[in-house]
């Protein structure tokens, strides 16, 4: 409740600096303008199909990164050598702003979907990289010795001690993944310009016309999307991974 | 009663050169509670490690059954000092005692075994819940539950109840008597309570400190029926523990104050 209070404040300032004159009303419309502007634009399919596309690309992003950055977490972690000889390489990349990437792929694979999927997941892979190995160092050793004793091999000890154990901190990493790769995904459709989505549309909201209305409204929905993905993860980590802690 | 365990000349050397337990030669009996007691650090654990096959042993053979320990044998379970870290938290109370029997029986066995090893304890109520709602008390009994669900023909306890209050102890004491004396498994119990040893065991290994060596091998001659107050009071028991203490101060480096 307390949240909600913040941000009806947050909309009557912002209301009310619009009517005082201390910012032109064409620079940054009031909500007045600009929420029933939002509500016909979330009747309109073109937007519509823009949130979709965007809320797509984002989902395959993350999936991909999931799917490639665990178990390669898993494998960097547990074979010593491997996690060494690829150290360089990883910190090489890591510093890499994936939207510096945008011309090499736009070359590479075209303006389209793939690119902003490819850019989101190279800067998506790392948290959940990142959090999988430290997750795998901090497996108790004596979870590990407790299993063993009662007769449990090397498969049962991976899919039944050390999965359940990494997975909470996996999910964290899975958690800015998501903001991030959301970020990503919308700098992209900005940047590349072909491939639709919620950047596609502010920035043509953005251009000739300048319907700052259209773009605000759009940078809510980008807004509210990056908090409804947040909230729901955050309540996957407290419904599964709290184990009944108090 | 047969031998169901031989240490042979058991020695473990840690990397680095730390010689943990050094030409340690003892048999135990099918049936048989036998305490090990020795000082903190003493290379206790080291030994257990061995017996359940969770290190391989520098030197000398650790044999159950007659025949020599590779790996970790079947029909052992364990029960670690560290109650805390040995359950697994994302499972629940009767996942967790459930564990050790999946691939070895069915679903319907399992819970069943489960259920009577908890109510065993006293926790059947608690079957739902997750070790971390538990009491530390509590947690030792999932754990102890789970190691009896297994039905295994040897129980290694690791200082089981060093982490648990004196009033919780002496109920786990107290209950480890009553599963020792009703499904007779053997067991092989390590501590540095030098009381705790001769209340519990049939028998007491007194070791060195470290690296561990055997002292002596005392049977215990007290009644089965062992009771807090009486046992802890009779002459036997007394006599025993002072006999027990003086070896282990022997060895007790001279500026230790604690006996």
């Amino acid at each position: 409740m307390r949240g909600l209070a913040g941000i009806v404040l947050l909309l009557l300032g912002w209301e009310a600096a619009v009517r005082a004159g201390a910012v032109p009303a064409e620079y940054l419309p009031p909500p007045s303008v600009v929420l029933p502007q939002l509500l016909a634009m979330l009747t309109d399919p073109g937007f519509q199909l823009a949130v979709v596309a965007t809320v797509l690309s984002w989902a395959i992003a993350l999936a991909v990164a999931t799917g490639i950055a665990v178990p390669a977490g898993l494998l960097l972690a547990s074979v010593p050598w491997l996690r060494v000889a690829s150290r360089t390489v990883v910190e090489f990349l890591r510093p890499i702003p994936a939207v510096a990437l945008v011309p090499l792929l736009v070359v590479a694979v075209g303006g389209g979907p793939a690119t902003k999927i490819g850019l989101a997941v190279f800067a998506g892979l790392w948290p959940i990289l990142f959090n999988t190995i430290y997750a795998f160092d901090e497996i108790e050793p004596l979870h590990v010795d407790t299993a063993r004793a009662f007769g449990a091999g090397r498969v049962r000890v991976l899919t039944e001690v050390a999965l359940p154990s990494v997975a909470p901190f996996v999910l964290t990493g899975v958690r800015l993944s998501a903001a991030i790769g959301l970020a990503v995904v919308i700098s992209a459709e900005m940047l590349t310009g072909a491939s639709g989505g919620i950047g596609q549309f502010i920035l043509a909201a953005a251009s000739g016309a300048t319907r700052m209305d259209r773009v605000l409204a759009g940078v809510v929905v980008a807004g509210v999307l990056g908090y409804v993905i947040n909230a729901g993860l955050e309540r996957l980590h407290r419904n599964y991974f709290d184990w009944g802690a108090a | 009663m047969s031998t169901m365990l031989e240490l042979a000349g058991l020695r473990h050397v840690y990397r680095g050169g730390h010689a943990a337990v050094d030409s340690l030669s003892f048999t135990v009996d099918g049936g048989e509670l036998s305490c090990i007691v020795g000082p903190s650090g003493c290379g206790k654990s080291t030994l257990l490690r061995a017996v359940a096959g969770l290190i391989a042993p520098t030197g000398g053979e650790v044999l159950l059954h007659g025949s020599p320990v590779r790996g970790v044998p079947e029909e052992l379970a364990v029960v670690f000092q560290d109650y805390s870290r040995s359950l697994f938290p994302w499972l629940t109370v009767q996942s967790n005692v459930e564990f050790p029997l999946r691939g070895r029986a069915t679903r319907a066995e399992r819970r069943e075994l489960a259920w009577s090893a908890l109510k065993q304890v006293g926790l059947a109520d608690a079957a739902h819940k997750h070790p971390q709602q538990l009491s530390g008390g509590m947690q030792q009994r999932v754990a102890l539950a789970r190691a009896l669900a297994y039905r295994p023909a040897l129980l290694l306890l690791d200082e089981p109840f060093a982490s648990v209050d004196a009033q919780t102890r002496f109920e786990l004491e107290d209950l480890l008597l009553r599963v020792h004396a009703e499904q007779g498994t053997t067991m092989l119990l390590v501590t540095h309570d030098i009381d705790e040893s001769v209340y519990l065991g049939d028998r007491v290994l007194v070791l060195s400190s470290s690296p561990a060596r055997l002292l002596a091998d005392l049977p215990v001659h007290l009644p089965a029926e062992r009771d807090q107050i009486t046992t802890r009071e009779s002459e036997t028991f007394v006599e025993l523990r002072t006999e027990v203490a003086r070896l282990l101060r022997g060895v007790a480096a001279p500026v230790s104050v604690s006996p």
